[in-house]
């Protein structure tokens, strides 16, 4: 009873962290700052997946969750090398 | 039944970091000060979220701590690549902060 109480109430904080984070990627002036946001909303969705993995007790949501965080790394450092090479 | 609440205020915890994580996203001035907020807060902050499941169900904790290390490994790295991709294009420095290169 009490389990459930206290992840609901970690859920409502990481909502308000996602939207937090979605503020700062519609109004960043420079396009760094829409990837700072993204790399955390990723990290934050990370998270959320191992929620999941308590709340329904399956044991392979915990896989998807090491993928996913394989994805972001890639994707950010991805992005930061090609911003570096339009400019040489 | 104690290590269901146990974890159960890990996760908690781990919330807790990235609502602060995210806030410092919000209101700090400047990008390299903003990844700084966002790098530290949200790596610590899924470190205690995946320990904390490691607790709640004991058969979990090979997969937790590796995640946990990938996690560790990497996002220093990929956020110390995106600040040298911003300083190499010449982002601007708020006055506020500190910078000790300031002829380049």
């Amino acid at each position: 009873m009490i389990v459930n109480i206290i992840l609901a109430i970690s859920g409502v904080l990481t909502g308000a962290a996602v939207i937090l984070a979605l503020v700062r990627f519609l109004k960043g002036p420079t396009i760094y700052d829409r990837i700072a946001s993204i790399d955390v909303m990723t990290l934050i969705t990370t998270a959320v997946l191992v929620f999941l993995a308590v709340l329904y007790k399956r044991a392979y949501y915990l896989d998807v969750a090491i993928v996913y965080s394989i994805l972001s790394f890639i994707g950010v450092v991805a992005f930061a090398r090609f911003m570096e090479k339009k400019n040489d | 039944m104690i290590n269901q609440i146990a974890g159960s205020v890990m996760i908690l915890i781990g919330s807790l970091f990235f609502l602060l994580g995210s806030l410092g996203l919000m209101r700090l001035p400047d990008i390299y000060n903003r990844l700084q907020a966002g790098t530290k807060a949200t790596t610590m902050g899924i470190m205690f979220s995946v320990l904390g499941i490691g607790v709640y169900y004991p058969e979990f904790i090979l997969k937790a701590l590796l995640i946990v290390t990938f996690i560790m490994i990497t996002n220093p790295v990929s956020s110390g690549t995106l600040a040298r991709s911003a300083f190499r294009n010449r982002v601007k420095f708020d006055e506020r902060t500190i910078n000790e290169v300031k002829d380049l």
